[in-house]
C-alpha cells in the first residue's frame, strides 16, 4: 500500500481527523462491499469495526494510504479470516469457510464498479419481502444509514432491545433462510423496488408527522430518508425512484411553514408561503418533470406532481385545483385507496365547493372505510363548518378528537371546536 | 440449500372443485412436479389425504394420548408438500410461487435446518 504523503507521518490529531471524516463517508459503502466478500452480517460488521481501528493505529504511522476504501475492504477481510481461523480452533468446520474466503482473491474481486452494487445489494437484501416490515425498516436505517438502535428506537418511540431484538432476528433470518446478497433480476425489480420506496417513504413520513407524540416533526429522520431517497436515485435512477424523492423535496419545502413559532399546527391553506423552501421546491419540480416525462411513472410520481401544483401557486386561492383533481383522478386509477378518494374529495370541495366535497366524503364514509381516520372526521367537520352545519361539524370534530394520536394536530382541533360558534 | 414448501389449502374449496376443474389442476401439479425434476430442485414430495384422516398422537406422563383431527382448526389445511433443493431463498420463493395450489391457498417455505455431524 503506498502512503500518499511523502513527508513522513502526519500528525495524530490530523490522522483521526481523516478517520474520522472516511468513516462518515465511506463506512457504509464498506461494510456492503465485506458483507458480499465474507457472506455474513455480522462477521463484516465485525471487520469493519476492525479495520477502523486498525486504522487508527497504523495511518498516523504509515500515513494516509492513496485508497483508504480498498484499504479498509482488505484489512476487514483479512480480519475476518482470522477472526474465523480462531474461531475453527474450536470449531474445524469453520477452517473451510476460511479457506474459502481466503480462496477468493480479495485485491481484484471488488473493482470499483462493483462497490456502487454492493449497496445496491444492501438495500434491496435489508428490504426483503421475506423480514417484517418493520425489520426492513430498522434494518435499512442500522446498516445502510448507520444509525445506532438508540437512534432508531428514539426516532419510533421504541426501547433499544426491541429494536435491537428486530435486527438481530432480521439478520438471522436473512443467514439461516439464506436470502441472497442480490439485485433483484429485471422481472422482480418493479415489485422489490416498491418495497424499498415503501420503506424510504415510511422514513419520511416518520420524521415528517410523526404518526403519535408530543412534537411535530422528527427533522433528522426525514433528512435520513431524502438522503436515502438521493442514494437511490444515484444508484437506480427509476421513474418512481425519482417520484418518490421528488415528493419528499416538495414537502419538506413546507416544512418551516407547517408549524407556527408556538409550535402549532398550520394547515397548507393557511400557510405563509414565503416561508417555503425555493431550492426544495425548484429541485422536486425538476424531478417531478424527469419522473413524468419516463411515462412510466407512478404513485410517487403522481403525488409529487400534486405537489408541484401546490408548490407553484402563489395563494391558496390561486391554486389551479382542476388540475389538482385531475391528478388525483389518474392517482385513484392507479392507487385505488380510500385515503387517496378522502384527499381527491378535498380537493373538489375546494373545485366545486364545500357541498359536492362534503357529499363525496359522506359516501367513503358510509362504506365504512376511513371510520377510524380521524383525518377523514376533520375534513368532514371542515367541510360543514364552512356550510354553516355547527351541529354535525362538531359531532366530526370531536369523532377526529377522539381517533387523534398526535398532540399538535389535537390542540389544533381543540380549537377549532371551541371556534364554532355556539 | 434445502427448503420444504408446505401447501396450504382450502380443503372445501378443493372438494368444491367440479370434475374438469380438479383434473385440470392435477394435471397443472403433474407438470409442475415433471418441470422441477428436469430442473434439479426436486428431492421429494407428497399429496396428503384430506384432514378427516389425521390422528394427533401425544405423550404425556408416559401415557399417549390419541386424538381425532390436528392440532389446531384453521381455514387453510395443510395438503401435502415438496422437498427441494434451491439456490438460496429466490430461488426457493421462485419455485414455490409456481406451485399450483399458490394461487388457491399459500405456501410455507421453510429452510431446512442441518446440523453438524458429531
Amino acid at each position: 500500500m503506498e502512503p500518499a504523503g511523502t513527508d513522513g507521518p502526519a500528525p495524530a490529531d490530523q490522522v483521526r481527523e481523516a478517520v474520522d471524516t472516511i468513516y462518515r463517508a465511506e463506512s457504509r459503502r464498506v461494510l456492503a462491499t465485506l458483507i458480499r466478500l465474507l457472506g455474513d452480517f455480522e462477521l463484516a460488521e465485525e471487520a469493519l469495526h476492525d479495520a477502523f481501528t486498525a486504522a487508527l493505529e497504523r495511518w498516523p504511522r504509515d500515513g494516509l494510504p492513496a485508497n483508504p476504501r480498498a484499504w479498509l475492504v482488505s484489512t476487514g477481510r483479512f480480519k475476518a479470516i482470522d477472526t474465523i481461523r480462531r474461531r475453527a480452533r474450536f470449531d474445524a468446520s469453520l477452517n473451510q469457510v476460511a479457506e474459502r474466503l481466503d480462496a477468493t482473491d480479495g485485491g481484484a474481486e471488488w473493482e470499483e464498479e462493483g462497490v456502487e452494487d454492493d449497496r445496491l445489494r444492501l438495500i434491496f437484501t435489508c428490504c426483503h419481502p421475506a423480514l417484517p416490515p418493520d425489520a426492513q425498516v430498522a434494518l435499512t436505517l442500522r446498516e445502510v444509514c448507520g444509525l445506532t438502535t438508540e437512534e432508531i428506537a428514539h426516532a419510533f418511540l421504541s426501547t433499544p432491545p426491541t429494536v435491537a431484538q428486530r435486527i438481530v432476528r432480521a439478520k438471522a433470518k436473512i443467514r439461516d433462510a439464506r436470502i441472497p446478497y442480490q439485485i433483484p433480476s429485471r422481472d422482480d425489480l418493479t415489485p422489490r423496488l416498491d418495497i424499498v420506496l415503501h420503506v424510504i417513504y415510511l422514513v419520511f413520513n416518520e420524521g415528517y408527522s410523526a404518526s403519535s407524540g408530543r412534537t411535530l416533526t422528527r427533522h433528522d429522520l426525514s433528512g435520513e430518508a431524502i438522503r436515502l431517497g438521493r442514494l437511490l436515485v444515484e444508484l437506480l435512477p427509476e421513474p418512481e425512484a425519482v417520484g418518490l424523492l421528488a415528493l419528499m423535496r416538495l414537502h419538506e419545502s413546507r416544512r418551516p411553514a407547517r408549524t407556527s413559532a408556538e409550535g402549532e399546527l398550520v394547515l397548507l391553506v393557511d400557510q405563509d408561503r414565503s416561508l417555503w423552501d425555493r431550492e426544495q421546491i425548484a429541485e422536486g419540480v425538476a424531478l417531478v418533470e424527469r419522473a413524468l416525462s419516463s411515462r412510466r411513472f407512478g404513485p410517487y410520481t403522481l403525488q409529487a406532481a400534486i405537489a408541484a401544483v401546490h408548490a407553484e401557486a402563489p395563494t391558496a386561492a390561486a391554486t389551479d385545483w382542476a388540475q389538482i383533481v385531475g391528478l388525483y383522478d389518474v392517482l385513484a386509477r392507479v392507487d385505488p385507496s380510500p385515503v387517496v378518494a378522502l384527499n381527491r374529495a378535498a380537493a373538489v370541495a375546494m373545485r366545486d365547493g364545500p357541498l359536492e366535497g362534503l357529499a363525496l366524503i359522506d359516501a367513503i364514509l358510509a362504506r365504512g372505510e376511513l371510520e377510524d381516520y380521524h383525518l377523514a372526521h376533520s375534513a368532514r367537520a371542515d367541510l360543514c363548518r364552512r356550510l354553516g352545519r355547527t351541529a354535525e361539524a362538531r359531532s366530526s370534530y370531536e369523532r377526529a378528537l377522539a381517533l387523534v394520536r398526535q398532540d399538535p394536530e389535537r390542540r389544533f382541533l381543540q380549537r377549532r371546536l371551541e371556534e364554532l360558534p355556539g | 440449500m434445502k427448503y420444504l414448501c408446505l401447501i396450504y389449502d382450502e380443503e372445501k374449496k378443493l372438494s368444491s372443485l367440479s370434475k374438469s376443474e380438479y383434473d385440470s389442476l392435477m394435471s397443472e401439479y403433474f407438470a409442475f412436479t415433471d418441470a422441477i425434476q428436469k430442473s434439479g430442485h426436486y428431492l421429494g414430495g407428497e399429496a396428503l389425504q384430506p384432514v378427516q384422516t389425521a390422528t394427533t398422537v401425544r405423550v404425556r406422563n408416559g401415557k399417549v394420548s390419541t386424538t381425532d383431527g390436528p392440532f389446531a382448526e384453521t381455514k387453510e389445511q395443510l395438503g401435502g408438500f415438496y422437498f427441494i433443493n434451491a439456490r438460496d431463498l429466490n430461488d426457493a420463493i421462485q419455485i414455490a410461487s409456481k406451485i399450483p395450489s399458490a394461487r388457491l391457498g399459500s405456501i410455507e417455505v421453510r429452510p431446512i435446518m442441518e446440523f453438524d455431524k458429531p
